[in-house]
């Protein structure tokens, strides 16, 4: 997804940031954020920073102030209270200047239902000075034989990836995708995310939002967790495995006899159970699953069948709200 | 601030045409009831009495189907905006560069094309049909037509940024525009009402527009009826100018 026109678009010298400069400064500084609607409080001190060239993701369930957090940052919501920057401008005070800048996909956003898909291609990419090849964006996403489709007539996935095109179509510097894969096939979804992945790889960077757990663990360098309005954890998605849930199991099953006694010695063992020949082994520490499988080998022990069983971002969520996402 | 205008209101007339039943409404169903209105006036038979040479009816037909184009313009225009509001597709269009004032002005380019179109499809069928009924000055008249619509679609603006959902946008649009029809001087003359309801029909569009059409229709000047241009003008700059403040997204 090569821009096609590359000096038109870094014309603007507030584009063009020098690398060394921008690895180290956020693109996006939220400080103290606070939005309520009436009584219900839907962000409550919200404060992160997103670095230029991550994929950096709000998780949380349904209601949990992810999209309002994001339409804040987006310029699209005013914030009661708190401090915004994006690309070093107020979203609000300079939300003109900001939408040239960024490019946003909304959660529940639809388009006409007759409008065909190169027409809205077409209107979006009139609408911006600098823009890239929309034949090209089209064939990367996969849409250039749903062209001449009315909008209606498009799956799911097929509306997201237009959705996508739309919100790429001007090579914004940061681009904001909301749920943007809730009700696809796990199939829509895979591609999705390669698309996802591959416009990091240009070099922008990605706020994203989603309540699914195994797309954040895929997907982001980043996530902030946030649960009724508040952020309650921000990392990498294995470093707050490692930090929430060290314990690792490892699952075999073995006809020989005096198992027991060969792995009790584990390093960092915790928990040992067996059902008749399947033997279940919890521990800690990054030398457990090695332990494991030095004992079994220097005892013999026959093993039919083994796996081991990672924690992982859902089960992080578990430990620090006491429910799971979907609830 | 115009960015995408022309490209935006091209698609919205091809997204509009690609609903055949809207189409039908818009440009077919004026043009029935001003032939039938207009046939079923011209003969003797429905007042009893002779009528005179040329127009005869208790009201001017192509008045009365003039205006319900207008009236069927601003309905959809309100229709169609808290559609697009329900429907997200604002909050779309919200992150580009497209101002509020250049999506509606889009869509009050669109609604004043299909008006032209239907006013000359009412001609053409007029002329063919009613033979002598539409020897006015057509010109004159079609530009009052669409004046007027330019008149009341600001109204529609207002209520189509006001209007909560899509479905309570047409009761609320037809409540509010029917009645303005109803003491506009279409069906009896305005010195039939109170001298209270007679001030208050002349702050309102309907009134005028049927006033100016009523005066191009008889020949009329266009300075001389300059009462009611201004109303229209008046009605539209304060109606334009107070959506801009109440638009919303979503």
């Amino acid at each position: 997804m090569e821009p096609v026109h590359p000096p038109a678009i870094h014309r603007n010298s507030m584009v063009s940031v020098d690398p060394k400069q921008s690895a180290a400064s956020p693109v996006i500084e939220v400080v103290g954020l606070q939005k309520s609607y009436g009584s219900l409080t839907a962000v409550d001190g919200v404060s992160f920073e997103v670095q230029r060239g991550e994929i950096f993701g709000l998780i949380g369930p349904n209601g949990a102030g992810k999209t309002t957090t994001m339409e804040c940052v987006e310029g699209h919501r005013r914030p009661d209270s708190g401090k915004i920057r994006v690309l070093g401008l107020d979203p609000v005070r300079q939300g003109r200047e900001l939408q040239k800048r960024i490019g946003v996909q909304h959660q529940d956003a639809q388009l006409q239902k007759r409008i065909k898909v190169w027409e809205a291609v077409d209107l979006w990419a009139s609408l911006y000075e600098a823009v890239m090849d929309t034949d090209l964006l089209l064939e990367q996403l996969g849409l250039t034989e749903k062209r001449n489709a009315w909008f209606m007539t498009l799956s799911g996935g097929q509306k997201q990836r237009l959705f996508i095109a739309l919100a790429l179509i001007h090579d914004p510097e940061i681009v904001f995708l909301d749920e943007l894969t809730t009700g696809l096939d796990p199939q829509a979804r895979r591609a999705i995310w390669s698309l996802v992945t591959g416009i990091r790889d240009r070099g922008k960077t990605v706020f994203l939002t989603t309540h699914l757990m195994e797309e954040a663990e895929r997907l982001c360098d980043r996530v902030a967790i946030i649960e009724h309005g508040k952020l309650i954890e921000m990392d990498a998605p294995a470093a707050l495995v490692t930090k929430h849930c060290p314990q690792r199991g490892v699952v075999f099953s073995s006809d020989t006899a005096g198992v027991r006694e060969a792995v009790e010695g584990i390093e960092g063992l915790t928990e040992l159970s067996a059902e008749g020949e399947v033997y279940t082994l919890l521990g800690t520490g990054d030398n457990f699953v090695s332990g494991v499988l030095d004992a079994i080998s220097q005892n013999q022990i026959r093993v039919r069948d083994f796996r081991t069983e990672m924690p992982t971002l859902e089960d992080v969520f578990l430990k620090l709200t006491g429910h799971a996402i979907r609830d | 601030m115009l960015k995408g205008f022309w490209k935006l209101t091209w698609v919205e007339v091809k997204i509009f045409v690609r609903e055949p039943m809207g189409v039908i409404g818009t440009l077919a169903i004026p043009v029935v009831l001003f032939i039938v209105l207009g046939k079923l006036f011209q003969s003797d038979a429905v007042l009893g009495v002779q009528m005179p040479a040329g127009f005869t009816a208790p009201f001017n037909v192509a008045v009365f189907a003039s205006v319900f184009i207008a009236v069927g313009a601003v309905l959809s225009l309100v229709a169609i905006m808290s559609i697009y509001r329900e429907g997200g597709i604002l909050k779309r269009l919200r992150a580009t560069p497209l101002s509020p004032l250049t999506i509606l002005g889009s869509h009050v380019a669109v609604k004043l094309l299909f008006t032209a179109l239907g006013l000359a499809a009412l001609v053409l069928a007029g002329k063919r049909l009613l033979p002598g009924l539409l020897d006015v000055p057509l010109l004159s008249f079609s530009v009052a037509v669409l004046f007027s619509t330019l008149s009341i679609l600001s109204v529609g603006f207002v209520i189509a940024s006001l209007v909560p959902t899509a479905r309570f946008a047409q009761p609320v649009g037809s409540a509010i525009i029917y009645p303005m029809v109803a003491i506009s001087g279409l069906f009896f003359p305005l010195a039939a009402l109170s001298d209270g309801m007679q001030l208050f029909a002349n702050l309102l569009p309907v009134t005028h527009a049927v006033g100016l059409m009523d005066g191009v229709w008889a020949g009329g000047d266009w300075l001389a009826l300059w009462p009611h241009v201004l109303g229209l003008l008046v009605v539209f700059a304060v109606f334009s100018a107070l959506s801009a403040k109440v638009f919303r997204w979503e």
